[in-house]
């Protein structure tokens, strides 16, 4: 107890210098708490957008169709197993798809597109196209003749709600698969590739026009929460049926891309918080070595008193130590306090709302408020300067009494 | 008394305490050495991003028909270079140029169909304009009268099953808005950093392009490359003037994504020279405290010998900035040797795929640019110079007689 007080009224010996140290920690950690915050804020965001749109949490396929997307490597029964996922785990979500490669004509145009096969009503709690129909509405029954077209493939169409669609391209066992089916929707996602190249019909008209039978290609499954995504993995997975045909990827393995983008980005920003620690430790480390250097005397009395070299070691780093956990407190209570103020109000500045604006996202990041990002900054700088303050705590054992007496 | 022995004191006095010295000299060179190092990745990743995109069909200029770029179908076609734009394309500025056919097709294997964009190229032309002629990495490259020889991406080969040698079929639409439909041989497989160029293109001689969809010798684009593609407005403005009633546009139009990309890169960079600045300048202004507070006697000496306040001052700047030069040297010379290290690029292959979804090669190639470092080291010098002038002032402050009286 002693110790702790001769440690917290050494540091008040010097007000400006310990204030000025505490300010460089404090400043440090409270950017340290920001930046992580809004750095995990943004992988949220951008994993929710990108999965809200269409690819959902997870999908189960045929093995292999991730790499090679072919319209043999199908899921047989695939509504059927899609059922039994629904009834059978805890999913908020499960839909069923068929996808194909069609050229679709209008009355003077056509255009390669993706064809795609949904079930009406499963769709909307995995995809947010269905709640994207600008014009007319999205397809009804999971038989209707009839067809959902992205906005941009429209316009280069030209072809608007009530028009007909002619819809060419190859069944399944390889048979030319053609048909008429009238429009009686527009979808805008704000994402190009979806809005330009993708036509949606009932699975079951698909199944039909090609070929398909019963069979699909992708079943998407959501979690209730993203975080949750582990343990409906394996319950899924424990429902698939033996043997290894169907296999269940998270979205990190549809989209492998995004993770690793994320992971890069990760990496980028822990060399530029390390680099700024291993700074702002140097920037202080002076103040450590100097709390001992100019005592040096006043430790020579101690020592001579008795008091062993480890004990006053231990005042010297508990020294350090307060110093550091002071300002990483109100370090953490800024940074803290930003992160909720952007928490409430939500985080963005103009160039990027301009950004993804065009991809029709809100461009807002809430930071991740957790317990984490609070503390993993701070937690690494406290590793650090405690390294950096058993250096001038070591140089005590080498104090001989008399000659550390005399020193000025 | 003479600058050069205010300099002399300065120099000595920094050195009284070497470690202290040394400590932040150290936070001084970290920091120099981190902003360098930062900046000229950051700048690699940005050119590299801007390099392939340009690469990527794109050009430096690029001449279409009004409202192809917004609809690129073949009712947005145009003539072939009209001879007064062909003589402002032959301007000592411009490197390379060429006519591409380039329209929405599908192509289909025995097994598989895909959509994708047919583009007819000039097989020499290319050269220097786009990433096509040094990508084919199976078979060869198309040759000037290659009437059926047809380029396809790696990935798209093996998604249709199709490769060297096989025949695949290519739709579109032609003219008449009918669809026209040829066979063309796999002569060629290519593989490119390009975001999406594997799966995206296929590639055929402009003649076969032109014939299959009844062109004539029409054509969808113009594409032009430079020697330099940060001056492009004089060039722009003589190809406007060369090719009215055609819309002529510099990549940073083509691309406005990419500008606001590096716009935000170049601003998040000196947000964080600011942030590396500060973080030294608390051990910098810290460190010069304590070195004056212990000096207070020393100091009230020397002024009760005559020494004018602001020639302390000037000593105490002196020395802040001495340290701050050493700092910056040391810094500098890090910066340079790891820079030298890691010239040939960085390996970032383990998130290659992530990479390519941001147009950035599995290499990251730093790039140096003057004004960054001359940045980085005029804003450690100035700032610094300004945060030192609190315990300066401080110093120049002292009363003598107190300061002599004072432990």
């Amino acid at each position: 107890m002693i110790t702790l007080r001769l440690a917290w009224r050494n540091l008040w010996r010097h007000t400006r210098r310990t204030w000025l140290t505490v300010s460089a920690i404090a400043f440090v950690a409270a950017l340290l708490v920001f930046l992580i915050a809004i750095q995990l804020g943004a992988y949220d965001m951008m994993i929710d957008t990108s999965l809200r749109v269409f690819p959902g949490h997870l999908q189960v396929q045929r093995a292999g169709y991730q790499d090679k997307p072919q319209m043999r490597a199908s899921v047989p029964a695939v509504a059927a197993v899609a059922e039994r996922l629904r009834t059978g785990t805890g999913a908020a979500a499960v839909a069923a798809r068929a996808f194909g490669f069609a050229l679709v004509a209008s009355q003077d145009r056509s255009y390669g597109v993706q064809a795609v096969g949904v079930e009406p009503a499963r769709e909307p709690g995995v995809s947010t196209i269905p709640g994207r129909v600008g014009e007319g509405r999205y397809l009804a029954a999971d038989d209707a003749q009839e067809v959902v077209v992205g906005a941009l493939l429209a316009r280069n169409l030209r072809i608007g709600v009530g028009d007909e669609l002619v819809l060419l391209g190859s069944g399944r066992d390889g048979s030319m698969a053609a048909t008429v089916l009238p429009v009686v929707g527009i979808f805008t996602t704000g994402a190009p590739d979806i809005d330009r190249h993708m036509v949606q019909m009932p699975l079951a008209t698909f199944q039909d026009v090609f070929a398909m039978g019963d069979h699909g290609h992708v079943i998407v499954v959501n979690a209730r929460e993203l975080d949750a995504l582990g343990g409906l993995l394996a319950e899924v997975r424990a429902l698939l049926p033996a043997g290894g045909e169907l296999v269940a990827l998270p979205w990190e393995e549809v989209l492998t891309g995004l993770k690793q983008l994320m992971q890069a980005d990760m990496v980028q920003n822990w060399f530029m918080y390390l680099s700024l620690i291993v700074i702002v430790t140097f920037s202080i480390l002076n103040t450590f070595l100097m709390a001992v250097l100019e005592r040096t005397r006043e430790f020579g009395v101690m020592l001579a008193l008795g008091l062993r070299p480890l004990r006053i070691g231990a005042v010297v780093m508990l020294e350090s130590l307060l110093l550091t956990l002071l300002g990483l407190a109100i370090g953490i209570a800024v940074g803290g306090g930003v992160v909720v103020y952007y928490y409430f109000a939500g985080f963005t500045f103009q160039a990027m709302e301009e950004i993804y604006a065009q991809f029709g996202l809100p461009g807002v990041i809430v930071p991740e408020l957790s317990f984490v990002t609070l503390t993993l900054g701070p937690a690494v700088i406290l590793a650090f300067t405690l390294l950096a303050s058993l250096y001038p705590a070591l140089r005590i054992r080498r104090l001989q009494p008399v000659d550390a007496m005399r020193a000025v | 008394m003479r600058a050069t022995l205010l300099l002399t004191l300065a120099w000595r006095n920094l050195w009284r305490h070497t470690r202290r010295t040394v400590l932040i000299v150290i936070a001084v060179a970290l920091g120099v050495w981190s902003m360098v190092i930062l900046a000229a990745l950051a700048r690699g990743s940005m050119e590299q991003q801007i390099r392939n995109e340009i690469l990527n069909l794109t050009g430096h200029v690029q001449i279409h028909a009004p409202g192809y770029r917004d609809d690129p179908v073949i009712d947005h076609r145009m003539v072939p270079p009209s001879p007064a734009l062909r003589a402002a394309l032959d301007d000592p500025a411009v490197t390379a140029w060429a006519t591409r056919v380039r329209v929405p097709a599908v192509v289909a294997s025995e097994r598989e169909s895909a959509g994708v964009a047919l583009v007819g190229i000039d097989p020499e032309g290319e050269r220097g304009l786009s990433f096509i002629p040094g990508a084919v990495v199976e078979g060869r490259y198309l040759a000037p009268d290659d009437g059926a020889g047809l380029l396809i991406g790696r990935k798209l080969a093996e998604r249709l099953e199709t490769g060297l040698g096989r025949r695949v079929v290519i739709m579109s639409q032609d003219v008449d808005n009918a669809i026209a439909d040829r066979g063309f041989r796999v002569v060629g497989v290519f593989d490119t950093d390009a975001p999406g160029a594997e799966t995206a293109f296929v590639f055929v001689t402009r003649a076969a392009a032109q014939a299959m969809l009844k062109l004539g010798e029409q054509v969808s684009e113009l594409a032009v490359m430079t020697t330099d593609r940060r001056r492009l407005d004089a060039l722009t403005a003589r190809l406007k003037a060369a090719a009215p009633g055609l819309d002529v546009a510099s990549w940073a139009e083509a691309q406005p994504l990419l500008v606001v990309t590096a716009s935000i890169t170049e601003v998040v960079l000196y947000i964080w020279f600011a942030i590396v600045f500060l973080a030294m300048s608390f051990g910098l202004v810290n460190t010069l405290l304590m070195a004056v507070f212990e000096r207070t006697r020393e100091i009230g000496l020397i002024q009760a010998l005559g020494m004018q306040p602001r020639q302390v001052l000037v000593q105490v700047l002196l020395e802040s900035l001495l340290l701050l030069a050493v700092g910056l040297a040391i810094g500098n010379a890090l910066a340079w040797g790891h820079l030298a290290w890691i010239r040939d690029g960085i390996d970032l292959s383990a998130f290659a795929e992530g990479m390519e979804m941001v147009g950035v090669s599995a290499v990251l190639i730093p790039q140096v640019e003057a004004r960054d470092v001359l940045g980085a080291n005029l804003l450690v010098l100035v700032l610094g110079s300004i945060a030192s002038l609190y315990p300066a002032w401080r110093a120049a402050r002292y009363v003598p007689v107190e300061a002599l009286t004072r432990v």
